[in-house]
């Protein structure tokens, strides 16, 4: 019988951090809007930041790592981040125009196009 | 040679990403059966537990407040770059289950990965996927010593609706997990015909 053992049961030992400090204690997007943690995302090419706006280190970390277009979940998995942290620092992005939301999933379920290419993909893997 | 020359300047490759959820009961498999048919070794991120996710009870006030971060283990397929598929582990216990509800949202379905030794475990995840009309299936998951179960048996212990499917599996073996997932995904199709309203919500309550 092996050990009744989950790997979520050492993960869940925190705090290790405080992890909002970098989104200046804010937990939700300033803009309401809602970025799923499968949404493809990418850093937007010599953005026209506001004027007024000043990146901070995440912000930067977070653009060098999608460059090319990337899920939230891989993002926050490369950068080490929570991905609720992440998903607040994409939405300013988004805002100052320096990141765009390239595939997002609409709806509490996929499309059955989806559902199609999935299976047909599976099937010859 | 035909190609549009729109084609070349225009279109941009739109990736489609769909998820799949793995949940089950503390050491029933999920990371192997993840790790099985991933493309990368499980990754994980974590996610922050606010209070709401602590409890309801907690009356120690906002100067107490703590953060906690809990893991979220999850594996890929890049089937073409226009198409992947993610894998998550769900977190077992129930004091992570705000998690779940994200985790399913938009979710193609999920594998309720069971050990007849110990089925109780997965009760709560099949009462979970069932209310919120997710499609799922059960997959035993077949250890060396407990390989005589038939799913019938595991159907009437877990009092599954006759259209859900149950499967056998070795959530080791890459073919196996292939398997269970094609059986999921044909299992989603098939519900999301036989009902154009559903719409992966809750049921109302009662």
């Amino acid at each position: 019988m092996s050990a009744r053992r989950d790997r979520w049961l050492d993960r869940e030992a925190g705090p290790v951090v405080r992890p909002y400090a970098v989104t200046k204690g804010r937990t939700a997007p300033a803009s309401g809007s809602y970025i799923g943690l499968i949404d493809v995302v990418a850093a937007v090419a010599d953005p026209q930041l506001p004027a007024d706006t000043r990146l901070s280190r995440e912000h930067r970390r977070l653009l060098s790592h999608c460059h090319q277009p990337v899920t939230v979940v891989d993002l926050a998995s490369d950068i080490d981040l929570p991905v609720g942290v992440v998903r607040v620092l994409l939405s300013d992005l988004s805002q100052y125009g320096a990141l765009r939301v390239v595939a997002t999933s609409r709806g509490p379920e996929p499309n059955e196009r989806v559902l199609r290419d999935v299976l047909n993909a599976l099937q010859t893997l | 040679m035909h190609y549009r020359h729109s084609d070349a300047v225009e279109a941009e490759v739109m990736p489609a990403t769909a998820k799949i959820l793995i949940a089950g009961g503390f050491g029933v498999g999920k990371t192997t059966l993840v790790g099985a048919i991933s493309e990368i070794r499980p990754l994980s991120t974590e996610e922050v537990l606010s209070d709401r996710s602590i409890g309801i009870d907690d009356t120690s006030g906002a100067d107490r407040k703590t953060t906690t971060t809990v893991a979220m283990d999850f594996g890929r397929i890049t089937f073409r770059a226009d198409l992947t598929l993610y894998l998550f582990g769900t977190p077992g216990q129930e004091r992570f289950w705000f998690m779940w509800d994200e985790l399913a949202y938009g979710a193609v379905g999920a594998v309720v990965l069971a050990d007849t030794r110990r089925l109780a475990d997965c009760f709560a995840a099949v009462d979970y996927f069932e209310h919120r009309a997710t499609p799922f299936l059960v997959a035993v998951n077949c250890f060396d010593d407990a390989s005589s179960y038939q799913p019938e048996d595991v159907r009437i212990a877990l009092d599954l609706d006759p259209d859900t499917p149950v499967v056998l599996c070795d959530a080791r073996q890459f073919d196996s997990v292939k398997k269970v997932l094609i059986a999921l995904v044909r299992h989603a199709i098939a519900k999301s015909r036989a009902n154009p309203e559903y719409q992966g919500r809750p049921l109302p309550a009662g």
